[in-house]
C-alpha cells in the first residue's frame, strides 16, 4: 500500500468574495477597477477621524441572497465587530468585519465529487470590508487605497473537504453560484474571489484531526488544487519520519509548486475583536429575506436539470453549459430562435467555444450571436448547406460577424440539392473509375465512400450528400 | 488585580507604543488600577439584564449609488511621504 493512503487529509476554505456593488460598504465611493491610484477614496474608507460608517443595502442584500443560496440559516440580527492589526492599507488600523453574530450560520453546498455526490457544511457567511493594495517596489511600498472598504462576503467551510480536487470542485460549485445569484462576478484570477485554505492529515481510520496548517492566499483554482497536494505530502512525510506537524501559517509559491512558513502559532496574530460602536446592530427583517427568497435568480444545479429536462441534453453538454453561465445563456438564446437544441449544442461546444478560444474571446463578447448560431443549424438542419461547410461558414462568422447566410449567399455555398445536376457529376464520376465500379458490384461495398468522396471533391462539398448516395446506387444498380 | 511587565508589553506591542522599562512599571500598576476600576461592574447583579447590543434600534442602511469622493491631493495632503500618487512607506515585509 502506499504510505499516502493510509492518510486522509482534512480540508476547510476560508474564502472572500467581492461583492458586485456599486459603491463601497460603509461610505459610497465607487467600487471600481483601474483608476487613478487613491482617487477612489473619501473621509470614510481613508479612516479620517471623526468620519462614519454607514451601510450598504445592497451588499446586505446580496449576502442575504448568497447565503439563501448556501442553504444558510440568515439572522435578523448581526453585529460589526473590529477586527485590530496594523498594515498600511488599512487606514483605520482596525478592519470591520462580523465576529461573534455573523450574518448568516449553518449552511451547505451539494458537490459532484469523485465519488458521487456530497455536501459540504458551511459554517458561516459574514460581510466585511477589503483593505487596499501595496505595490512593493525597492526600500518602498506604495499604498492604492481605491480598493479599502470594497464590500466582502466571507465563507467558511467545516472541514469536510478530503482531497485537493474536492477542494477545487468546491471552489468552482461556489463560483457558480455566486456567478448565478449576480452577487459577485467571483473571477479569482481578478481577486473576486480569494481563498485561505486549513488543511491537516490523519490515518484513513481515524477520527481525530491532526494539526492543521493555514495556506493563505491561493489565487486560482489550479494552485488551490497543487497546494493542498503538496502540502499534503510535506504533512505525510513529516508524520511518517516521526515528526509532528506545526500549526503554522504558510504561503503558496506558484512557481516552485511548494508552500512556506510564513508565520508561526506564537506569531500568530491576537486581533482584538470587539463590537464597532460607530455601528448599530444589523436588522434584516424576516419579509426582506423572504422577498429575497422568493427573487432567487436559478441557482446552477437548478439550471443543470432544467437543461437535461427541457432540452434533453445529455450530462456532459449541461454540466458544460451550466459552468460557464454566459455559454448556458447563449445556448438558450440560440435555441429560442431555432429550436434544434441538440445540433445547436454540438456547434456550441465543438465548434464555436474552440474557435472563440484560439481567439482568446470570451463567449459574451463572441462576434457571432446566438441567432445566428441557430441559423447555421438550421441551413443544416434543412440541407441548404452541408455540415462540412458548416464548419468553414462559422469560421467566416467568426471573422466576419456575418449572418451564416449571407457568407452561403457571399461565397456561393449552397448545397447542390437539384438531382439533374448531380446526376451529370456521378455519372463522370462512375466513367472515371471503372475498376472500381466493378468492385463495388462485386459486393465490396465500403467503395461508395470512394465514390461520395470524388463527387464531393468534384463539386468543393457542396453536392447533397444523401442525394449522391442514391444516385450512386441508382446508376450502379447496386442497392 | 495586577498586570505583569510581559502583559504591558505584549499590548503595548500590539498598539505598536515602544515604551521605555520605567514606563512600563508605571503602566503595569496603572492598567492595573484600570481594570479594579471597571470590574466593579461585575458586582452588579445582571442575571435578567438583556446586554446593550440588545436594544432596539438598528443601524441605518443607504442605497447602492455613488457620492462624492475627495480630490486626491486633499486625500493624501497629511502623507508623511508620497509619489505618484500613492501613499509611499517603509517597504512592507509580508509577515
Ligand atoms: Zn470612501
Amino acid at each position: 500500500m502506499f504510505i499516502t493512503m493510509k492518510y486522509e487529509p482534512v480540508i476547510g476554505l476560508e474564502i472572500h468574495v467581492q461583492m458586485d456593488t456599486e459603491t463601497k460598504m460603509f461610505c459610497s465611493c465607487p467600487v471600481e477597477f483601474g483608476n487613478e491610484p487613491n482617487t477612489n477614496v473619501c473621509p470614510v474608507c481613508l479612516g479620517m477621524p471623526g468620519s462614519l460608517p454607514v451601510i450598504n443595502k445592497r451588499a446586505v442584500e446580496y449576502a442575504i441572497r448568497a447565503s439563501l443560496a448556501l442553504n444558510c440559516k440568515v439572522h435578523e440580527k448581526s453585529i460589526f465587530a473590529r477586527k485590530n492589526y496594523f498594515y498600511p492599507d488599512l487606514p483605520k488600523g482596525y478592519q470591520i468585519s462580523q465576529y461573534e453574530m455573523p450574518l448568516a450560520t449553518n449552511g451547505y453546498i451539494e458537490i459532484e465529487g469523485k465519488n458521487g455526490r456530497k455536501k459540504v457544511r458551511i459554517r458561516r457567511l459574514h460581510i466585511e470590508e477589503d483593505a487596499g493594495k501595496n505595490i512593493h517596489e525597492g526600500d518602498k511600498s506604495f499604498v492604492d487605497l481605491n480598493r479599502a472598504g470594497t464590500p466582502l462576503m466571507e465563507i467558511v467551510t467545516e472541514p469536510d473537504i478530503r482531497s485537493a480536487e474536492e477542494a477545487r470542485i468546491f471552489l468552482e460549485t461556489l463560483r457558480n453560484i455566486m456567478r448565478y445569484t449576480g452577487v459577485s462576478k467571483a473571477d479569482m484570477e481578478k481577486g473576486q474571489l480569494r481563498c485561505d485554505i486549513n488543511v491537516s492529515v490523519k490515518p484513513v481510520d481515524s477520527e481525530e484531526f491532526g494539526t492543521r496548517v493555514e495556506i493563505k492566499n491561493v489565487n486560482s483554482f489550479r494552485f488551490v488544487q497543487k497546494a493542498i497536494e503538496y502540502e499534503v505530502e510535506r504533512q505525510i512525510n513529516i508524520i511518517e519520519s516521526g515528526g509532528k506537524v506545526e500549526q503554522e501559517t504558510r504561503t503558496f509559491d506558484p512557481s516552485t509548486g511548494k508552500t512556506y512558513t510564513m508565520r508561526r502559532k506564537e506569531e500568530a496574530e491576537d486581533y482584538r475583536y470587539f463590537p464597532d460602536p460607530d455601528l448599530l446592530p444589523l436588522i434584516v427583517k424576516r419579509e426582506w429575506i423572504e422577498e429575497i427568497k422568493k427573487n432567487m435568480p436559478e441557482l446552477p444545479h437548478q439550471r443543470f436539470e432544467r437543461l437535461m429536462r427541457e432540452y434533453g441534453l445529455g450530462e456532459y453538454e449541461a454540466k458544460v453549459l451550466t459552468n460557464i453561465k454566459e455559454l448556458g445563456d447563449f445556448f438558450e438564446e440560440a435555441v429560442k430562435h431555432y429550436n434544434e437544441p441538440k445540433g445547436i449544442v454540438n456547434w456550441l461546444i465543438n465548434d464555436l467555444q474552440g474557435l472563440l478560444r484560439d481567439k482568446g474571446i470570451p463567449i459574451e463578447e463572441s462576434p457571432v450571436k446566438p441567432e445566428h448560431l441557430g441559423e447555421l443549424v438550421k441551413l443544416i438542419k434543412e440541407g441548404t448547406i452541408s455540415s462540412k461547410i458548416g464548419k468553414e461558414v462559422i469560421k467566416e462568422m467568426v471573422e466576419t460577424g456575418k449572418s451564416p447566410s449571407t457568407i452561403v449567399e457571399e461565397k456561393g455555398l449552397k448545397q447542390i440539392a437539384d438531382e439533374s445536376a448531380i446526376e451529370g457529376i456521378v455519372k463522370e464520376v462512375l466513367e472515371k473509375f471503372p475498376a472500381e465500379v466493378e468492385r463495388f458490384k462485386n459486393g465490396e461495398e465500403k467503395l461508395i465512400g470512394f465514390f461520395v468522396g470524388q463527387v464531393m471533391k468534384a463539386t468543393k462539398g457542396k453536392a447533397n450528400p444523401k442525394i449522391v448516395n442514391s444516385l450512386i446506387r441508382k446508376l450502379t444498380g447496386v442497392s | 488585580m495586577s498586570i505583569d511587565i510581559e502583559t504591558v508589553r505584549k499590548v503595548a506591542n500590539l498598539a505598536r507604543l515602544d515604551l521605555k522599562e520605567e514606563e512600563l512599571e508605571i503602566l503595569s500598576s496603572q492598567m492595573a488600577d484600570i481594570v479594579d476600576f471597571v470590574n466593579q461592574l461585575a458586582e452588579l447583579d445582571t442575571e435578567n439584564v438583556e446586554p446593550y447590543i440588545h436594544t432596539v434600534s438598528e443601524t441605518p442602511m443607504r442605497e447602492d449609488k455613488k457620492g462624492e469622493t475627495l480630490e486626491r491631493e486633499k486625500a493624501l495632503m497629511n502623507a508623511p511621504e508620497r509619489e505618484k500618487g500613492f501613499f509611499v512607506v517603509p517597504r512592507i515585509v509580508e509577515i
